[in-house]
């Protein structure tokens, strides 16, 4: 019998994986960010309608508790940085179920930072300067193109994603040869922008310089604050480079009464579409109460970004043993 | 009929589309980090042979299709229909011009192809990689010529023609690349 049983990347990939990693603490040392650990295993979960989690059962007999593999490590974080403990990053390990493909990998990668005081140009400035440095002598990028989703948006398809029109999207549909997404997308504006975003816009950015798409729609704000003159946009942060998109972040929203609400929303959607049933995390919503320094923070996929660095099709072939090998 | 999810979806998979078999050729799984999951989908329409891309809502799923492909041999053309068949169990089909398409060209009563099978009649026919056919009409060569370069235009026995090397004469059998619609050889008899 003949078991697969070797990596699927190169052993010069798990190099490149350690210059990476390498590369990314020098960086965050010259700027005396802290690095941190936080649990993988919590006994909450992020609310988030469109994430999918696993759950395990921590066993102390004669004691059972059900925990949840960690989708981010962002609200452990944020509990350290309401703590005092100023700019933080990591790198760990995040899971995300019923994720699979040439871009995902259940399990997978993460950078975590957060800036203490920045706002959220001045962090878009610093992911920027850390893609800068990672792409080094592999390729060299043109100063950070920095657009905001609106702009993006009716570049491309004409189409106005705050001012949201079923009529104007479904005629678009029709015209662009993904009338499916009518049926698919019916009246919900999300579902919209993330179709057309996904096939007809994504791909094309970040060629020649790094790609930060700001000024989010209110409805996409996640755990992100809402703009202060605008309240139709939201301050969130997406990082692409050559159509991938590899990162997201927030000027974080530290009220606590609008996360709760917020996570309330959230978990009434996730029943609507019958996802499995959380309770929103009261040790993240007190820490809040407590007070969250004012601060930036984004998550960047490294995996992604070691697929761009060594021109990797799949995300197999940058990961020692992806799902199908594990 | 099997019905498969999105997730299920791979190169060869056979389904039913808007009431057409078709065959899955590439399933891309695309997800915003925090929104909608899709699967895009390119997809060939086994009827038409048109490749079109279709999007899905991922975990929707399809119907499979009673498709499978059979070796058989190429019996006789009846003028209206051309018959083959199963050489295991001496089944028998038939499949009018419109089925058999381009694959007429390199059809020889006896010869081995594939037929496609929709729910037991035939959807298409794929003739072997390789065939042997006569050639029945080409200029004659310039005597002395044995480089190959150039070539000209010859008719072979199924109405094909094909380019071959200016020695290559009339009443010989030469071997042909069906895919590519080249010649490859002689075939000393």
């Amino acid at each position: 019998m003949s078991v697969d049983w070797q990596p699927g990347c190169s052993l010069q990939m798990l190099h490149l994986r350690a210059k990476m990693l390498q590369n990314i603490r020098k960086f965050f040392a010259e700027r005396s960010v802290l690095e941190v650990e936080t649990p993988l295993l919590g006994s909450a979960i992020g609310t988030d309608p469109q994430l999918d989690f696993f759950t395990t059962t921590f066993q102390w007999s004669p004691m059972q508790q059900k925990l949840f593999l960690q989708t981010s490590p962002e609200f452990a974080m944020k509990r350290l940085l309401a703590s005092g403990s100023g700019s933080i990053y990591q790198i760990c390990k995040a899971f995300r179920n019923g994720e699979s493909g040439r871009f995902h990998n259940p399990e997978f990668t993460m950078l975590e930072w957060y800036r203490v005081g920045y706002s959220l140009p001045e962090l878009m400035s610093e992911i920027d300067e850390l893609m800068m440095q990672l792409f080094d002598g592999i390729k060299s990028f043109q100063p950070a193109e920095k657009i905001t989703y609106q702009a993006v948006f009716k570049s491309y398809t004409n189409l106005d994603p705050i001012a949201f029109s079923y009529e104007d999207y479904a005629a678009y549909a029709r015209n662009h040869g993904i009338s499916e997404a009518i049926t698919i997308c019916g009246q919900d504006q999300s579902a919209w922008l993330d179709f057309i975003f996904s096939h007809h816009i994504q791909p094309h950015l970040g060629w020649d310089s790094i790609c930060l798409i700001y000024g989010y729609p209110a409805c996409f704000s996640s755990l992100a604050r809402v703009n202060a003159e605008n309240s139709a946009i939201t301050d969130r942060v997406e990082l692409f480079i050559q159509g991938v998109e590899l990162g997201n972040g927030y000027y974080e929203l530290g009220d606590f009464k609008e996360q709760s609400s917020r996570f309330d929303r959230e978990i009434a959607a996730r029943k609507a579409s019958e996802r499995p049933d959380i309770v929103k995390d009261n040790k993240l919503l007190a820490a809040l109460e407590a007070g969250l320094p004012d601060c930036s923070g984004i998550a960047i996929g490294l995996d992604r970004v070691l697929m761009l660095l060594s021109e990797s099709a799949s995300i197999d072939e940058v990961l020692s043993f992806s799902i199908s090998r594990a | 009929m099997a019905v498969y999810s999105t997730n299920e979806f791979k190169a060869g998979l056979k389904v039913m589309l808007d009431n057409d078999p078709c065959a899955i050729i590439e399933n891309e799984f695309v997800k915003p980090g925090k929104g909608q999951a899709f699967n895009r989908v390119k997809i060939r329409n086994l009827k038409t042979g048109r490749v079109i891309e279709r999007t899905f809502k991922s975990g929707e799923s399809l119907e499979g299709a009673d498709v499978v492909d059979v070796d058989m041999q190429y019996l006789y053309n009846d003028g209206e229909y051309r018959h083959f068949m199963q050489p295991e169990t001496f089944e028998q089909y038939q499949a009018d011009e419109k089925i058999v398409g381009e694959a007429a060209k390199w059809l020889r009563d006896q010869d081995s192809c594939t037929v496609t099978l929709w729910n037991d009649a035939p959807l298409a026919v794929v003739p072997a990689n390789f065939v042997e056919l006569e050639i029945v009409e080409t200029d004659p060569g310039v005597r002395g010529d044995t480089s190959g370069g150039g070539g000209k235009p010859a008719k072979l026995a199924t109405g094909a023609v094909v380019r071959v090397p200016l020695f290559v004469q009339t009443g010989e059998v030469i071997k042909v690349d069906t895919r590519t619609g080249e010649y490859i050889s002689r075939v000393k008899e």
